[in-house]
């Protein structure tokens, strides 16, 4: 089974490293992984999708709080949350079937954001399942090429995963 | 056929053509030891995985091949980090092999479980965790091309217990593929020509030779380059034995502990042609008054050194062989002038020396183990005043004659260097310049030396400090010698406790007669000189500052 | 007040009550040792290699309960301490060791004597720093030696780059620590508790397996207590030992692969397992499925990550062992439990901790001399291998923490610089060393410090001519082919010794042995004796590979 954690770290230096390296070396899977700043200047949050079973959640939970620099983790998998994802897609396209493209990427309320002599680029956010279904309907045009973000997530409603917040109802 | 992991890698040393390797079994490597049994390849059993490490190192920089290591998971595998990251700061091609637990046990702090690939990432150029035995005959391959190609240097395969004793059939791996790993060999004709236009129009032009001209094989190719423009030639301690020490045109290394007339030539030029080096803190001083006159062309394999400590007006990416090849056809015969005159000058002005006082001056044995191996001996050096003196002292005029720990500076290579260069290099002299606190440190492959019957000869330089750190605490410390003074062990009665040969020098006139007998003797010789305690390695750059700025 | 970082550094192992630190200088932690050797209060040992200076440290944390203390130089320093690093991270021992590192302006550009030490040690520290601002080192300081020796205890290592060093700062030490992503927790579960203590009233065949944490939270008297009440036998992990009297009537030896049968058995068929401060390593529950298979298990430890990792655990109970033991203990009452104890007596009988006396020089005998002449009163220090686990069979420990061995990583060449902590962390004890051939070999240049430091340690070596544990891995698995486990050279010991300027001995036989070993314990000087075994005894019994517990062999 798939998880998403919410984890917050320290803003130091190396800290991305010290998580990477304790998923490589316990033979932790991550699907992905995104981080970036959060309301606070001295916290990062990094969204960790994992898979593995309930032993795995686990020990990926209890050896992450090991880690100095981990403040808290949150897994909201079983919570009601907001997760979205961006892509860009760079796709084959002669100017003449430019219509198309841009009909599909209406369709996922995407947006052309670069035109090329024969290619278009178009970004999309969404959740995980959005962002397949969009690439599997761009794909029969040619993909050239194609990057994701990784996924963050965030709890629905009053409650948070950020540093003061509880996750449970206030 | 069916092959066990273990086979797999021993066909895969087989066919890279590897003849020896250095190691030290324990309970993740078994399976790997006993298909090493029945295998045509010699195995020499050190005594602590650092020495297997740094003698595969210096049989790497003695022969030109790759070394190999072996050890087990772990402890052995931590054992060889120091080994590992001396060869990647030297650029040395050399593949270590690892066991590793099962991988049922792995992540799980299991019995002699490091996770060996994140400790050695900042310090392979490479490596890998074998987690699939079809993978294994490739990865093989692929260590031993990143290692020996581009800028050499180590690669890492960690191989767990149940990949070595696993069984699969066994195919060739075919052509090695990396897309991530594409070395560039030869020059661009737009830099090449660039190069020869400010090369032609230069008139102080040094020569700056690095490790990275032996690594390639470039030397006939130096010296065809400087006797064409008759440029001075400095090389720094990594190019020793680039360029012939005894040329008129050489001027001895630069740096921190360079000759003054090397130094003082690179602050006058107006071009320095950089050969396979890398503007080391130690060589240029303070980055940024570098040669402050001159162009600098850098070639050199690997793009990244290019502008990373100084700027390079020309950057030349390519094998130094190759691109001094391209080049040369595009320069024409200069004559010497004013610019040489002056060096010439310099160096009767300033030569390297010492001042003789009675006692036994670290400076003399060295020249004397010159004068008594013809100046043919392969020298390693641990590391600290006697490297210096060792580098200023010995004439090298062949390269892979002196093998000695640069970058990373560790106490400690060289006696284990010696056992390997002595086993790549069967019929040569082969000595190890030694401090006393250095030798300490690998001591233990004494037993090795013995075991296999290398005639190695340990030269210590006993002065009973960490001689180089005592030197900084008297000059930049006010003599505060904090925990620089040592006790030693009587290495005389040590070396006879290993049968080995153990004699004490205190004067300059048993000097000759003592090295003599080394040389003649068939087992390894330990050489005990003692010298004047408070020596200095002089000329100094002192830390921070430019190279004209030198005390002594 | 006004100081450099350097001699701030100082100030603040004073504050933290650092007595001495085991080191090696050089260029970049140059402005380090200036500080040092200019405060009258520290003492310095200097070793002959880092690796020396850091198992030293190890050895006198395991051996005195206070953080141990290195420092080495930049580059080959740093690297060098990296077994020494990962034998404490594995082993959990409190260690807080300062790097010199190059100038900030040089770092990541290789410059000479330049290591990523942070980047390297990153998975065997239980966390690390690289100081990049001298007005923070107090606090990262503070941090470190705060985490190093608090919850689980492991290394923590301080880079410090030379211009930091030398900078001059405001010194003030702060009082408080303020990590808000370190907060270990030290008493257990109130409600698990009492189910833990429920379950030990109503078992009938409880088994005690205690582990290094017992020794780490020094919770001795409280697993006395626990198996006294209980009437509960007690086995140790390897780390375990002498965390329980060896010659105590409840007490089964260690468990595990080199365990004894009766402990092995008690733990087969117990119905509750109480797991102390122990991990479940691969070493002591052999094929993982086949381990106490019938028992509900209780498992108290610090370190939460630890609970549930290799096995399923009923009872978990995350807290400080000594605490959690003192909650547990006010719920129980005195417990009889003649038939699981009569069964106990029955294996203990039928299955003993022995070897084949068969006239040759074994080295098991070596060590119930030791043990008796000694009385299990001495501080043993050993290397890894054969003899390590000779000494955890035949030696009968008496006191808390005089076992120093390397468990988890098992590091050779540990033994010697360990012996040299542990004898400078404890003056007056005598410290023996039990040290094989190969093993001595590592690190044998920590003789010249012994000299040194006039430390009379006693150098035991059971000298077999080779790595007698692959030897014998060898014998068992890869059928009798020894490839590179016989030393067709092994230096002669007692003459080493006099190089280095000590006494040693070689003895041959069982008989010499003894009428040496009296005058070797009392001697005030640091000896070698130089015991030729019987180069082909094994270890036994033995669990084969992939085999559970209960089915041990002689070998």
């Amino acid at each position: 089974m798939r998880h998403t954690l919410a984890v917050l770290v320290e803003n130091n230096p190396g800290v991305l490293a010290r998580v990477a390296g304790l998923f490589s070396r316990r033979g932790f899977n991550i699907d992905s992984l995104a981080v970036g700043r959060t309301e606070r200047p001295d916290v990062s949050r990094m969204t960790i999708v994992v898979e593995g079973d309930d032993r795995v959640l686990e020990q990926v939970t209890k050896q992450l709080h090991k880690l100095v620099d981990v403040i808290k983790i949150n897994d909201i998998t079983p919570d009601e949350y907001v997760d979205r994802e961006l892509v860009l897609i760079k796709v084959n396209c002669e100017p003449a079937r430019r219509g198309e493209i841009m009909q599909v990427a209406d369709v996922f309320r995407a947006r052309i954001v670069d035109l090329g002599r024969k290619t278009v680029t178009v970004e999309c956010t969404g959740n995980e399942g959005k962002i397949n279904a969009f690439e599997e309907s761009l794909r029969p045009y040619g993909i050239k090429e194609l990057v994701r973000t990784g996924k963050i997530a965030m709890l629905r409603g009053n409650r948070s995963t950020s540093l003061d917040g509880k996750k449970d109802d206030e | 056929m069916k092959k066990s992991g273990a086979e797999i890698l021993v066909q895969g040393l087989m066919d890279q053509g590897v003849d020896t390797i250095f190691g030290y079994p324990g309970g993740a490597v078994l399976p790997i030891y006993d298909a090493l049994y029945d295998a045509n390849i010699k195995h020499i059993l050190t005594r602590h995985e650092q020495g297997a490490a740094h003698a595969a190192d210096g049989y790497a920089r003695a022969s030109g091949k790759a070394g190999v290591c072996l050890a087990t998971s772990g402890p052995g595998a931590t054992n060889l980090v120091t080994g590992i990251a001396n060869a990647y700061m030297d650029s040395v091609p050399m593949v270590a092999f690892t066991g590793q637990v099962a991988q049922a046990l792995l992540g799980r702090d299991s019995f002699q479980e490091a996770d060996i690939t994140g400790i050695t990432l900042p310090v392979t150029k490479h490596n890998y965790i074998v987690k699939d035995i079809r993978d294994l005959a490739m990865i093989i391959k692929e260590a031993f091309h990143i290692a020996t190609t581009g800028r050499p240097g180590p690669v890492l395969v960690d191989i767990p217990r149940d990949i070595s004793g696993g069984e699969v059939e066994y195919k060739d791996p075919g052509p090695v593929n990396l897309p991530g790993y594409r070395p560039v060999l030869e020059g661009t004709e737009e830099q090449l020509n660039k190069a020869a236009a400010a090369i032609l129009a230069s008139e102080r032009p040094v020569i700056y030779a690095g490790g990275g001209v032996i690594n390639s094989g470039a030397h006939e190719e130096l010296k065809k380059l400087a006797e064409l423009l008759v440029a001075p030639v400095t090389t720094t301690l990594m190019g020793l034995g680039g360029f012939p020490g005894d040329h008129p045109l050489f001027l001895g290394m630069l740096g921190m502990h360079g000759s003054r007339y090397a130094n003082y030539a690179v602050c006058e030029a107006d071009l320095i042609i950089a050969v396979g080096a890398r503007f080391d803190d130690r060589v240029a001083g303070k980055f940024d008054r570098f040669a402050p006159g001159a162009r600098i062309i850098h070639i050199d394999i690997d793009p990244a050194e290019i502008g990373k400590n100084v700027r390079a007006d020309i950057a030349i990416v390519g094998d130094v062989r190759v691109v001094l090849n391209q080049l040369l056809p595009r320069l024409q015969a200069k004559l010497p002038g004013a610019w040489q005159e002056k060096i010439d000058l310099w160096k009767k002005e300033y030569p390297i020396t010492y001042v003789e006082n009675g006692r036994l001056k670290p400076q003399q044995v060295i020249r004397e183990i010159y004068n008594v191996t013809g100046g043919k001996a392969r020298i390693t050096t641990e590391v600290g005043q006697h490297q210096m003196w060792a580098a200023h002292y010995y004439t090298f005029t062949r390269p892979r004659s002196f093998i000695s720990s640069g970058g990373l500076g560790t106490m400690g290579y060289g006696f284990p260097a010696a056992i390997g260069v002595q086993v790549a290099c069967p019929d040569e002299v082969v000595f190890d310049i030694a401090g006393d606190g250095s030798i300490q440190m690998n001591i233990q492959e004494m037993a090795t030396a013995v075991n296999y019957n290398l005639p190695v000869n340990v030269a210590i330089l006993n002065n009973g400090f960490l001689g180089m750190v005592r030197q900084w605490q008297e000059l930049f410390y006010n003599r505060r010698y904090s925990y620089t003074e040592l006790i030693n062990p009587d290495f005389v009665k040590l070396a006879e406790a290993y049968g080995a040969v153990g004699l004490r020098v205190d004067k300059a006139a048993d000097l000759k007669p003592a090295l003599e007998q080394a040389v003649r003797t068939n087992r390894p010789v330990v050489l005990d000189f003692i010298i004047d305690r408070e020596d200095n390695v002089l000329p100094m750059v002192p830390p921070g500052e430019s190279l004209e700025n030198m005390i002594g | 007040m006004q100081m450099t970082a350097a001699q701030a550094l100082i100030r603040c192992l004073e504050l933290e009550g650092v007595e001495v630190i085991f080191g090696y200088p050089g260029g970049a932690i140059l402005p380090v040792y200036d500080a040092l050797c200019q405060s009258g209060n520290i003492k310095h040992v200097l070793v002959r290699h880092e690796q020396g200076a850091v198992h030293a440290a190890d050895a006198y944390a395991r051996a005195t309960g206070r953080v141990g203390v290195v420092m080495a130089t930049s580059g080959p320093g740093a690297t060098n301490l990296v077994t020494g690093i990962a034998n404490a991270y594995m082993d959990s021992i409190p260690l807080v060791l300062v790097t010199g590192q190059v100038p900030t302006s040089q770092v990541g550009t290789d410059a000479f004597q330049e290591v990523d030490i942070t980047g390297i040690t990153m998975p065997i520290t239980k966390h690390n720093y690289l100081v990049k601002d001298a007005k923070r080192l107090p606090a990262i300081i503070k941090n470190a030696f705060h985490i190093a020796s608090t919850g689980r205890p492991g290394p923590v290592l301080v880079d410090l780059p030379k211009d930091v060093a030398a900078e001059t700062i405001d010194f003030d030490y702060p009082k408080t620590v303020k990590l808000r992503g370190y907060k270990p927790t030290y008493s257990g579960h109130r409600t698990k508790i009492l189910e833990a203590a429920d379950l030990m009233m109503k078992a009938e065949r409880p088994v005690i397996y205690a582990g290094g944490g017992i020794l780490n939270s020094g919770a001795t008297a409280e697993l006395m207590d626990l198996a006294e009440v209980l009437s509960a036998p007690v086995t140790n992990t390897f780390m375990g030992l002498s965390g329980f009297p060896g010659d105590h009537p409840l007490f089964l030896g260690m468990l595990g692969l080199h365990g004894t049968r009766y402990a092995n058995l008690a733990v087969t068929h117990c119905d509750l397992l109480i797991a102390l401060g122990a991990r479940f390593d691969d070493r002591v529950t052999g094929k993982i499925s086949s381990f106490a298979p019938g028992a509900t298990v209780i498992h108290v430890d610090i370190d939460p990550a630890e609970i549930g990792k290799n096995v399923r655990v009923h009872v978990p109970i995350v807290g400080d062992v000594r605490q959690v033991l003192r909650g547990i203990l006010a719920h129980l009452k005195k417990k009889d439990r003649s038939g699981w104890l009569e069964q106990i007596r029955q294996w203990k009988e039928q299955y003993p901790l022995t070897y084949v006396r068969d006239g040759r020089f074994k080295p098991q005998a070596v060590i119930e001399k030791l043990s008796r002449h000694t009385r299990g009163e001495a501080v043993v220090a050993t290397d890894v291998g054969q003899h390590q686990m000779w000494v955890a069979q035949f030696f009968r420990f008496k006191h808390p923490g005089t076992l120093i061995s390397s468990g988890g990583l098992g590091a050779m060449g540990f033994g010697l610089p360990a012996a040299v902590g542990a004898q400078i962390g404890l003056p007056d004890r005598l410290v023996i060393l039990v040290t094989g051939d190969g093993s001595l070999q590592m690190t044998m240049q920590e003789l010249a410090t012994a000299v040194d430091q006039k430390l009379p340690i006693k150098i035991f070596v059971l000298n077999n001519s080779g790595l007698g544990m692959v030897r014998q891995l060898q014998e068992l698995y890869c059928d009798r082919r020894y490839m590179a486990t016989r030393f067709k050279f092994v230096p002669d010991f007692a003459l080493l010794a006099k190089a280095y300027g000590l006494a040693g001995h070689t003895v041959k036989s069982e008989e010499e042995l003894d009428r040496l070993l009296p005058g070797v314990l009392s001697s005030p000087e640091t000896v070698i004796v130089n015991c030729l075994v019987d180069p082909e005894e094994n270890v036994s019994p033995i669990v084969p590979a992939g085999h559970g517990i209960d089915q041990a062999i002689d070998c």
